[in-house]
């Protein structure tokens, strides 16, 4: 079975890679390309864990084929941080303890971004509803949600 | 190690001629929010997998003769940002936007959510209340259908071999109409529609319905089209007397089953409720 050769870019770096045709996009961020900051909770689009950016899209990469790539910019938690520098959702989640076991982190950090992109200025329930598609067990996600208001108004202040 | 393989033709015909010399081992990716799943559980086990995405026709919305035609991999996240689809087809527009998660929303398309063939698909009876029809792409040139006549049982289409539905054209709408779609979930986000209620009307300008239609999803097979819910709603300015006509061609349409998320009497209960506040809902969006 030939392998299929995709050329993409990932966090504005220009990426190729050899993937099997049923191997999705999570699979090759964590087995070929060693990025494994996505996490595989579900495997079906339920727990957000694996969340990406598709050119601007919030999606699953675990409901995605690494064959789609080809010409996508495709952003992952690797690309948040600016080298040593973190993205201030990351420093926020950090000083208002927004995770305990830090599975679900990185997806929520993606889909936090995602959405401040969009609307600056997010009410709770925008958050919440937002946020819906990723699961955490362990904060019972008051933390996050606030995490993400606070920052949200830093980011406005700034 | 299975033989599968991956196509992104760049051209419809292209897809078709894939997916007829497949002779039904093909599946078409769109979204792939119930695809790879399906790949993944096993339940499936194409040889072949045709990505449609690449094809412009189906990932574009086009005004048309005061229209909107609505390519099939759409992806919700998209759709939920077209100011023409949102002002004339609100209801469409929320029913697709309570699929899944922000996530989902990234690339589940209506086409998708249709072929499916799930009985309880939100985007489904929205578009049959609206009216919509498809365009299908096949060995045999291209025909149209409407909605309510693609899905033919729970997984099963009436699409034949070879088969791709290209696009859905929502009509220009008169004056004073307006639609709505409500289901009912135990949870607030995030889950699988116990009852789904699509209601699309026109009023005159003394308020009284001139044109009605009314879908149901998740209490049979495939969605209800229901006759006698318009009927209910046509000639009235949805009194009292015209939603209790209305609650009750709802429960009669309803032939559901019973799971783990509600009871055949719950179901049928809730479909009448749904099928009432949806009406309600669209009547204000009528009236502006």
């Amino acid at each position: 079975m030939a392998k299929i050769h995709v050329t993409t870019t990932i966090n504005g770096e220009p990426v190729e890679f050899l993937c099997e045709p049923q191997q999705t996009m999570l699979d090759v961020l964590r087995d070929e390309l060693r990025l494994t900051g996505s996490k595989e909770g579900c495997a079906t689009g339920d727990c957000g864990a694996c969340s990406v950016t598709v050119g601007d899209r919030l999606v699953c990469s675990c409901l995605m084929l690494g064959a789609e790539a080809e010409g996508q910019e495709i952003e992952t938690i690797e690309g948040m941080a600016d080298g040593d520098t973190l993205h201030p959702l990351q420093q926020k989640f950090l000083e208002e303890a927004a995770l305990q076991c830090g599975i679900c982190t990185p997806g929520v950090l993606i889909a936090a971004k995602a959405l401040l992109a969009k609307n600056p200025d997010p009410s709770e329930s925008e958050v919440r509803y937002w946020l819906a598609g990723n699961l955490c067990r362990c904060t019972g996600y008051d933390k996050i949600i606030r995490a993400v208001m606070d920052c949200a108004a830093d980011m406005r202040g700034a | 190690m299975n033989a599968l393989t991956y196509e992104s033709p760049g051209s419809l015909d292209e897809a078709v001629k894939l997916l007829a010399a497949a002779k039904g081992n093909a599946k078409v990716l769109a979204g792939g929010t119930d695809l790879l799943v399906q790949l993944r559980m096993g339940m499936i086990k194409p040889a072949m997998i045709i990505d449609i995405k690449k094809i412009p026709e189906l990932t574009a919305i086009n005004e048309e003769n005061g229209g909107y035609r609505v390519g099939a991999s759409v992806s919700g996240a998209v759709l939920g940002e077209h100011d023409g689809m949102k002002a004339a087809w609100p209801g469409v527009v929320e029913a697709f936007e309570l699929i899944g998660s922000t996530q989902i929303q990234g690339r589940a398309s209506m086409g998708g959510n249709l072929c499916n063939g799930s009985p309880a698909a939100d985007a489904v009876p929205a578009m049959i209340a609206a009216d919509a029809v498809c365009t299908i792409a096949g060995p045999n040139g291209r025909r149209e259908a409407k909605v309510e006549d693609i899905v033919t049982g729970p997984g099963q289409t009436s699409l034949a071999n070879g088969e791709i539905v290209v696009d859905f054209l929502f009509p220009a709408r008169p004056a004073r109409s307006g639609d709505a779609y409500l289901r009912f979930i135990p949870r607030t986000e995030m889950d699988i529609a116990v009852v789904g209620a699509g209601i699309s009307l026109t009023l005159d300008d003394a308020g009284v319905c001139t044109d009605a239609r009314v879908a149901l999803g998740a209490v049979a097979p495939t969605q209800l089209l229901l006759q006698d819910g318009a009927a209910a709603l046509i000639g009235s300015k949805l009194d009292g007397a015209a939603m209790e006509k209305l609650d009750a061609a709802a429960r009669a349409a309803c032939r559901p089953i019973t799971d783990k998320r509600g009871t055949i009497e719950y179901r049928i209960k809730v479909a009448g409720v749904l099928a009432r506040r949806a009406a309600k809902i669209a009547q204000q969006r009528a009236e502006g």
